[in-house]
């Protein structure tokens, strides 16, 4: 993340992103898949870490293997496989929303997984844990925890989708785009951006 | 690292050409603030308690002055297209860059000696 300055002087947080180029892989149609959506690939791969199925599917669409294939559903704009996507189809001052895959903190407790807000007294039969869950319920009826209880375990490393991101700039020569605030996932992560 | 300074050098707004200055130096800040539609200029006096950020272009410093004996501290962003000038009103001797401790010192206390001989650049 850094922070620029509008035009008026106000100071923005914002993300950098590379994103591009992006070339169409496969175009789905209801007539061939059932449903209709684009296939875009990003990042170049070596080619002998591209298994020979993948090279095929990207030899088909007469570009250079790449690492990370996305489906957009429905795309609006025309496109025929081979295509660049530019990043300029994104607009400063659109809104956008940004998915990725946040950051993995490994185990919780669920202070830190739920938002508890912890014991803190000495009262709900804890006295020296102030992080702990507190009671999972009633005894003997119903005489089982309930399904779906909210309990310390693995946090983060979810995909996760940002709405209402504004786009504060937009390098289309140089395959950027400055998204105000921060997306999710760690740095050097891959998000894709959708309006 | 190279696309954020490409990204900087694009929207670089710094206005003026800023004096060169340390923590412990008592500087006037004229910070441009809008009201409404007006524009007026508003220093600010104080001592440089903290430079933030090194050479980056997100890099701040803080002012910290006595305003009718309460302590007042202000962030500035040093590339700020706001800042129209920098006065440096006189360089002090300090022996650290973070000069925290001013929190805890009020008057004669809180004075900061004056660095007399400017060494060499």
């Amino acid at each position: 993340m850094t922070s620029i300055f509008l035009e008026d002087g106000t100071n923005v947080c914002c993300t950098m992103v590379e994103a591009g180029p992006n070339f169409v892989t496969q175009v789905k149609t209801p007539d061939s898949d059932g449903y209709s959506s684009v296939q875009v690939a990003f990042d170049d791969a070596k080619e002998k870490n591209t298994s020979k199925p993948m090279q095929g599917h990207f030899k088909k669409a007469g570009i250079s293997p790449k690492r990370k294939l996305v489906e957009f559903r429905d795309f609006e704009l025309e496109a025929a496989a081979g295509d660049e996507i530019k990043i300029d189809i994104f607009d400063e001052g659109e809104v956008v929303s940004v998915t990725g895959t946040s950051k993995g903190k490994g185990f919780q407790g669920v202070v830190k997984r739920h938002g508890f807000h912890g014991v803190g007294d000495a009262t709900h039969g804890q006295h020296n844990r102030l992080r702990a869950p507190g009671s999972l319920g009633p005894g003997s009826t119903p005489s089982r925890v309930f399904k779906g209880m909210r309990m310390a375990g693995r946090t983060g490393g979810q995909t996760v989708t940002l709405p209402n991101v504004k786009v504060v700039k937009v390098f289309a020569d140089k395959n950027l785009i400055l998204l105000k605030g921060a997306v999710p996932g760690a740095r050097g992560s891959y998000v894709t951006i959708q309006n | 690292m190279d696309y954020l300074n490409f990204v900087h050098t694009q929207l670089a707004t710094k206005s003026a050409d800023l004096p060169d200055f340390r923590a412990g130096d008592n500087v006037t800040v004229f910070y441009r603030i809008k009201e409404g539609s007006k524009e007026r200029v508003q220093p600010f006096k104080g001592n440089v308690i903290q430079r933030k950020g090194g050479n980056e272009p997100t890099c701040t410093f803080t002012v910290r002055k006595m305003s009718n004996g309460i302590g007042v501290e202000r962030v500035f962003p040093l590339n700020s297209p706001n800042i129209e000038k920098i006065e440096v009103n006189k360089r002090g001797k300090v022996r650290r860059a973070r000069l925290f401790y001013l929190r805890e010192l009020t008057g004669k206390k809180a004075r900061i000696k004056e660095r007399r001989f400017i060494g060499k650049k």
